[in-house]
């Protein structure tokens, strides 16, 4: 309403409140500001990533005869290659590629949930709202079964100041130097967090779609908002994706 | 808190309008695939800047698709793609200045 009437009274009174510049609301403007500021935050924990690999050697010699070392940086290829149910069957980033694929389709019915709020359809932002937490759920799932199969280890471990060591902490790590253990817990534990919380807030959204709050009040606008930040989250995840296991 | 988009009662009978964004998801699940299939078939150490390149390129086709599309971004007024865009594009110096540093960081040890 208050923008409707601005739009018409703008030249007469653009000093007087009730303008919007950007054609946004205030809460969806602030959640761009704060998902930029997230922005600098993940920048900077990958760019560590890349700062921390770059100053380790890498490894130069022949992929196939590969071992995990503490000399040099680990290929993700050797390390990421699990997946569930297929013990010692040797398949690099099948699992993480599946878990993108799950994080990309929860985006997507997030949208959807995004396109059915503008239609005041409450059913189907019900339906897309349900997928998009199912979704998010499966991800930290599979999140959780990559970092329990990360700390186990592998079966033969690596020579640790001559003694064998299976798996990584925040101290040791057979597959590698300490720090690439660190950085892996710290960005996509960082990462699932916000996962997590956006789960949360799915869940809050579509427990109001449920009871009707968005049609009492007669947009969807929430659901835009919680869905800034999901994508955000996939976003994020784009490129952890690239830097931790492809590159 | 009244909103700009505010529609009235008729929107009911709208039909689901969803052609760009599976549109977009097929875009993302492309790069991904290609992403894939790079990783699996570059593995020759000569190509290794070449396929670092491609993953680069693809991860940022794809954030323009997620950005753009998904959170809408392109379809907003100038002003809120700039005030979004120009801070973050500042980032590009900061990963140039901490790789450098990593390098030399690698050459003191």
């Amino acid at each position: 309403m208050a923008s409707h009437s601005a739009t018409t009274t703008q030249s007469a009174n653009l000093w007087g409140g009730g303008v919007e510049p950007m054609k946004a609301s205030y809460g969806k403007l602030m959640m761009w500001f704060f998902l930029m500021s997230d922005t600098f935050t993940f920048s900077a924990l990958l760019i560590t990533y890349g700062m921390i690999r770059f100053s380790n050697h890498a490894y130069l010699g022949d992929i196939d005869s590969y071992v995990f070392s503490q000399e040099y940086w680990p290929i993700p290829d050797k390390v990421f290659n699990a997946i569930p149910f297929l013990h010692g069957v040797h398949l690099p980033l099948v699992f993480v590629g599946i878990m993108t694929f799950i994080l990309i389709m929860s985006s997507v019915t997030m949208v959807l949930a995004v396109e059915a709020g503008h239609r005041m359809d409450r059913n189907d932002v019900q339906k897309w709202m349900l997928w998009t937490i199912l979704g998010g759920i499966a991800f930290l799932g599979c999140q959780a079964w990559e970092w329990t199969h990360l700390i186990t280890g592998t079966e033969t471990g690596s020579l640790i100041d001559g003694k064998p060591f299976f798996g990584a902490n925040l101290v040791r790590n057979e597959y590698g130097p300490p720090a690439f253990a660190d950085l892996f817990f710290f960005i996509t534990g960082f990462h699932g967090t916000h996962v997590l919380s956006g789960v949360l807030l799915n869940i809050i959204i579509f427990y109001n779609t449920v009871i009707g709050v968005y049609d009492r009040t007669g947009h969807y606008e929430m659901v835009e908002k919680v869905g800034l930040y999901w994508h955000f989250v996939d976003l994020v995840w784009v490129f952890v994706f690239t830097f931790f296991y492809l590159i | 808190m009244e909103h700009s988009h505010q529609e009235n009662g008729t929107v009911a009978m709208q039909k689901p309008n969803t052609g760009a964004i599976w549109r977009t998801f097929w875009f993302l699940l492309a790069a991904t695939t290609i992403e894939f299939i790079v990783a699996f078939t570059m593995t020759d150490p000569s190509m290794k800047m070449l396929r670092i390149s491609i993953f680069l390129i693809l991860t940022l086709y794809k954030a323009f698709y997620i950005v753009g599309e998904f959170m809408h971004l392109k379809h907003e007024v100038k002003v809120l793609i700039w005030s979004i865009v120009l801070p973050v594009s500042f980032i590009v110096w900061f990963v140039i200045a901490l790789m450098v540093e990593g390098d030399s960081v690698l050459m003191v040890r």
